[in-house]
């Protein structure tokens, strides 16, 4: 496995927010971490990154155990973690922010060649290179916030809820651009309260309520499950 | 009239670039490491100190011993973040505030045991020259002053815009979090940040040198313009900075001339209060480049 969290619990303060999640995602696979608001879906991938400490559970990635890691060893190890709401640098130009996304070791001897796979996927971003971040649309913002993941050259993607706040259209295009990154090998770790469209990308899921893994299993027995249509699906 | 008014712009200009130095330094520190430090001042006395004494024991002038007090101040601002300040942050507000403000006091009170109340100054061979040009009067030791204090915060700008660790400082200074999460240490930006800072606060002492005396309060003098600079600036931006110390600079310089020798001071609080008032988050209005 590459990346496996055995009974992860993480608290703000006294508020529990997770408790002994265990989840696993393997070399190059696209899972799915769905659930409704305050489920703990960005507490989970904020433990994964080192940005919420543990206050019980393990997580190894490829072998090394993370906890205690400080979030920039974590990220030179492979992992990108592409926050909820995008959280460009607003002051920074397109390429800065991309640029930015490459300043650890493990991606800056490959920043040249990570622009033009950037750019190649996500021309929109190649065409505003020089626009300062902050002044982009929502859909673009995205891009640019995923297109500067991919600059750390991760072994995983971790994306929390990339589709919040876009159109249809903009959503379907993003979707399509992750595919387009998985297909490059790249394992996803994908966050999403857009269940049915989550579950068309990911090959496994699990679901999350009020901290804890109540469900898990194939996208297709997921999306047929009666639970989960009425809870998630609106059928 | 008009060359009086020169005159005085000319005369405010040229002090306006020493205290862009020292309000460039506490608008990044600010900016990127999110404390206010009130012993700025006290590292320009410091370098002021410092180049006194290159200047009486070893003959360096002050101008040149640039290249000895900003590598200095450079160290000392590191290691202050790297045993200080990184214990205070995360915290609440108050030991941040607390341990600038007992640090500027330390360091006031230390400098007038080792070095007494009294005015030191380091005569040049172009501290009574002066440049006429036109009716115009520029003495040279403040033009030397004016030119690598341009010269240094063009660098500085360089740095952070054409860096890999000038890009990683702003980046950390937008989202510190997200910054963490590129492979940014935020230790060693911090680090990086309290140096520069420091260092241009030295380079001022020593640029100050030649035509200002040295003496333990001194720093007050160009802290408080500092601060007033950085809010008008707006907090945490550079060239807000840099533009508003030079604004100011030259309503001290018009107020000193039009209002009376003590009135300087008073045209440019009234100048902070109208842009507070008209302007609340500074003249270039949004948010930390
Ligand atoms: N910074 C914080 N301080 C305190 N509590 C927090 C903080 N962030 C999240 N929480 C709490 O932790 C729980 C899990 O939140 P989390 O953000 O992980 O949920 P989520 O599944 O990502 O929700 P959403 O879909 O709304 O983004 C919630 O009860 C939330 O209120
Ligand atoms: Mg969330």
């Amino acid at each position: 496995m590459l990346l496996e969290l055995d009974g992860v619990s993480a608290s703000y303060g006294s508020v529990p927010a997770i408790g002994r999640v265990s989840i696993m995602v393997g070399e190059g696979e696209a899972v799915g971490l769905l659930g409704a608001n305050g489920a703990g879906k960005s507490t989970t991938l904020r433990a994964i990154s080192g940005l919420v400490r543990l206050s019980a559970g393990s997580i190894t990635f490829d072998g090394t155990r993370l906890a205690a890691m400080a979030p920039h060893k974590i990220s030179e190890l492979g992992i990108a973690h592409v926050p909820e709401g995008r959280q460009v640098f607003p002051e920074m130009s397109v390429q800065e922010n991309l640029e930015v996304g490459s300043y650890a070791p493990r991606a800056k001897p490959e920043r040249a060649r990570s622009l033009e796979l950037v750019y190649g996927i996500f021309p929109r971003l190649a065409e505003r290179r020089r626009q300062l971040a902050g002044t982009m649309s929502g859909g673009e913002q995205q891009m640019l916030a995923v297109g500067r993941g991919l600059m750390l050259k991760p072994r995983l993607l971790m994306l929390d809820e990339p589709s919040l706040g876009l159109a249809p259209v903009m959503t379907d295009v993003t979707f399509e651009k992750i595919q387009e990154i998985h297909k490059l090998g790249t394992a996803i770790l994908l966050v999403e309260q857009n269940v049915s469209r989550a579950l068309t990308l990911v090959a496994r899921a699990y679901v999350l309520e009020s901290g804890r893994v109540i469900m898990q299993g194939k996208s297709a027995e997921l999306a047929n499950n009666k639970d989960v249509q009425t809870a998630y699906l609106g059928i | 009239m008009l060359e009086t008014l020169a005159q005085a712009v000319i005369n405010g200009l040229l002090i306006g670039g020493i205290y862009a130095l020292v309000s460039i330094g506490v608008t990044l520190i600010f900016g990127v490491v999110k404390i206010v430090n009130f012993a700025q001042g006290e590292f320009v006395m410091i370098g002021m100190y410092l180049s006194f004494f290159l200047a009486t024991q070893f003959g360096i002038d002050p101008v040149v011993s640039l290249v000895v007090t900003m590598p200095v101040l450079f160290v000392v601002g590191v290691l202050i973040q790297h045993f200080l300040i990184r214990r205070v942050l995360g915290q609440n507000d108050m030991p941040q505030i607390f341990l600038t403000f007992a640090l500027s006091l330390l360091l006031v009170n230390l400098s007038l045991m080792l070095f007494t109340a009294n005015y030191r100054t380091v005569h040049t061979w172009y501290s009574d020259e002066a440049l006429h040009i036109g009716g115009l009067y520029i003495p040279l030791a403040k033009l030397f002053a004016f030119a690598l204090a341009m010269v240094l915060s063009a660098a500085l700008w360089i740095f952070l815009h054409t860096t890999d660790l000038g890009k990683a400082m702003r980046a950390a200074a937008q989202n510190r979090d997200v910054a963490m999460l590129m492979g940014i240490n935020p230790n060693r930006v911090f680090c990086v940040a309290l140096g520069v800072a420091l260092a241009l606060a030295g380079a001022a002492g020593s640029l100050l040198m030649p035509f200002y005396p040295a003496y333990p309060l001194v720093g007050q003098v160009f802290v408080l313009m500092a601060f007033v600079a950085v809010v008008l600036g707006t907090l945490g931006n550079v060239p807000g900075a840099l533009v508003a110390s030079l604004m100011m600079g030259v309503a001290e310089s018009l107020g000193i001339q039009f209002i009376g020798a003590d009135s300087g001071l008073i045209v440019v609080f009234l100048m902070l209060l109208l842009t507070l008032a008209l302007r609340p988050s500074g003249l270039a209005g949004g948010r930390a480049r």
